[in-house]
């Protein structure tokens, strides 16, 4: 299997994106060796921007640059652009829908050694809750790359949500993308696995497992997280007995309490999470991390089982 | 220079605009006057001399902006817009009323004239100096005229926006520190000390005048002055909190508090 980095296909967009619109700009909060913009940089100086270490300035600034007509990726980690810069991307970006880009990375369990203070978990959450804004979660380096055109085509704030290592190139999601619009990666019709951002290869991996067993499986890959394709996934809870949500992020306020409110709404059926539970990380190696954290094949397997059994 | 029937003209003004918002916050029962009133004068100043801009076409891509980073001092604006014609004076009735565009803190995309969102505290200042970076990339050369509360600066978002404005010369940059010494819980150098404001300002590379903020001659020819520098520059404006109304004047209490209607009729008396 191929392992190449979510992140780098956000930066090779951007200097796709660079050479096709002089408004594009980028921004970074001294993390650009990290974010990878500093590829950006290196094509385009005089359009980068390090803002230094204050992303709460960067991201109001970057509100500012919106205005004044350009198209601004405003990047650092997730847990910097939310948690720290929460107000900017609400009262900044959101509330006057601003065409501001925000391309984090570093966001989930999987950073790995940095631990839990860099450890995003939440940040889907709050972005999703903010109205307004676009929620995107790319599952692998090809559709970060389609994301982020995707996002620049739009107008209007986009939060695009990146990982720090190196994750599986999965081809089933390649080709198109909509934003908005979720990929059915496998059919199937006793049971549908939902995932989001780079644990789309453990729900394909999951779904193997359950067709040993005898259960057609379908698997949706949702990228977006908002707006929600509901359609797909009330198609799913009319048409198999469950769904199993996967995602590297808390299981609270991302994909499956969004996938659960749907449902519980206008057709209810069986939801499991897989995810983060409600707490804390810790240091570790990235790969050793979705193993103790639960975020692994096995783990959406036993999910999955819960409903079928 | 600002000749006596000019001087005079300006002071009427800022009388109207002064009347406006106690009646918008006295109406509303809602808003914050003392700040408002207090700023009164710099806001006249501003679109009434200063600024290059056009009512008739509030998007006009050169026109000089002004954000009020204090954003909770929407009344001052507000009457201003109004009167240069933004928008029309009667909407001045639905202030902080749902339905209305005329929100408690400014709303960009939908009042005519605010040219930027503002409202938690810091952000302003920092919107402003991104839309400044954006003029020099466009090569275009209006100003940015930005308001900032003496408590708002407080906030480490200010002193971020600084910094920045400082590390891309953005000589299009003119601020004011509405210095008043009152914020909401009382007089601002005990509630956080920030004093001496012109070195800080000018540690982070800023050239700072100091003014009596409302004086018009000082107000009209620092800002001619400001032009010149080839640096960021904030102007420490010195004002009284609830100017022109003498029960509000320098008293905190009016920071957030509504006037009812003996204070309403016997404010609009000292203001006839």
């Amino acid at each position: 299997m191929e392992y190449k980095a979510t992140k780098q296909g956000y930066a090779d967009a951007l200097i796709e994106l660079g050479h096709e619109n002089e408004k594009i700009l980028v921004m970074d909060a001294d993390v650009a060796k990290a974010t990878l913009t500093e590829q950006f940089e290196a094509v385009f100086p005089d359009r980068f921007f390090n803002c230094g270490v204050q992303e709460q300035n960067m991201l109001s600034a970057a509100a500012g640059l919106a205005l004044e007509g350009f198209i601004p990726f405003a990047s650092t980690f997730g847990v910097f652009a939310t948690c720290r810069a929460g107000d900017q991307m609400r009262s900044s970006i959101a509330y006057p829908k601003l065409n501001v880009k925000i391309g984090v990375t570093h966001c989930g369990i999987s950073v790995g050694g940095d631990g839990a203070s860099h450890q995003s978990n939440e940040d889907i959450g709050m972005a999703r809750t903010l109205p307004n804004m676009t929620v995107i979660v790319p599952g692998d380096y090809e559709e970060s790359r389609l994301a982020t055109h995707a996002a620049a085509k739009m107008n209007g704030p986009v939060y695009l949500r990146f990982g720090r290592d190196k994750y599986p190139v999965v081809p089933e999601i390649h080709g198109s993308f909509e934003i908005g619009k979720a990929k059915t990666i496998r059919k199937g019709t006793d049971i549908t696995i939902i995932t989001t951002g780079i644990l789309v290869n453990e729900g394909l991996l999951a779904a193997k497992s359950l067709e040993e067993k005898g259960y057609s499986t379908r698997v949706i890959h949702m990228h977006t997280i908002k707006p929600l394709d509901e359609e797909v996934i009330l198609l799913a809870a009319k048409e198999t007995k469950g769904i199993v949500t996967v995602e590297e992020h808390s299981i609270l306020a991302g994909l499956g309490e969004a996938v659960a409110g749907v449902v519980s709404e206008h057709h209810p059926c069986p939801v499991q999470r897989v995810g983060v539970m409600d707490t804390f990380g810790e240091s570790g190696q990235s790969q050793e991390l979705l193993d103790l954290y639960g975020l692994r094949a096995p783990d959406v397997l036993k999910k999955a089982m819960k409903i079928l059994t | 220079m600002l000749d006596e029937q000019k001087h005079k003209d300006l002071k009427t003004k800022a009388k109207e605009i002064r009347r406006e918002i106690v009646s918008m916050v006295h109406r509303a029962n809602s808003g914050h006057v003392g700040g408002s009133l207090g700023a009164a004068d710099i806001v006249t100043a501003l679109y009434y001399h200063v600024m290059q801009h056009d009512p008739q076409n509030p998007e006009w891509e050169s026109r000089d902006r002004f954000v009020l980073s204090k954003g909770h001092c929407t009344p001052v604006i507000y009457a201003a817009l109004a009167d240069c014609g933004y928008f029309p004076k009667e909407d001045l009735l639905t202030f902080r009323r749902p339905g209305s565009h005329l929100q408690g803190h400014p709303y960009q995309p939908k009042t005519p004239g605010i040219d930027a969102c503002t409202g938690t505290l810091g952000i302003g200042i920092s919107t402003g100096v991104g839309m400044a970076l954006g003029a020099k990339l466009k090569k275009q050369d209006q100003y940015y005229y930005i308001l900032c509360g003496d408590g708002e600066i407080q906030e480490g978002q200010v002193w971020e926006a600084a910094a920045f404005a400082n590390k891309y010369k953005l000589d299009n940059v003119i601020g004011f520190v509405d210095r008043n010494y009152l914020q909401t819980d009382g007089y601002s150098e005990k509630v956080m000390p920030m004093d001496p404001l012109d070195a800080k300002w000018e540690s982070f590379g800023w050239k700072v005048f100091t003014i009596n903020g409302h004086d018009f001659g000082e107000i009209i020819s620092t800002i001619e002055t400001a032009k010149k520098e080839t640096v960021p520059v904030m102007i420490i404006a010195n004002t009284t909190k609830g100017k022109g109304v003498s029960f509000m004047e320098g008293e905190a209490e009016w920071h957030g508090k509504p006037p009812a209607k003996e204070h309403f009729d016997k404010a609009m008396l000292e203001l006839n």
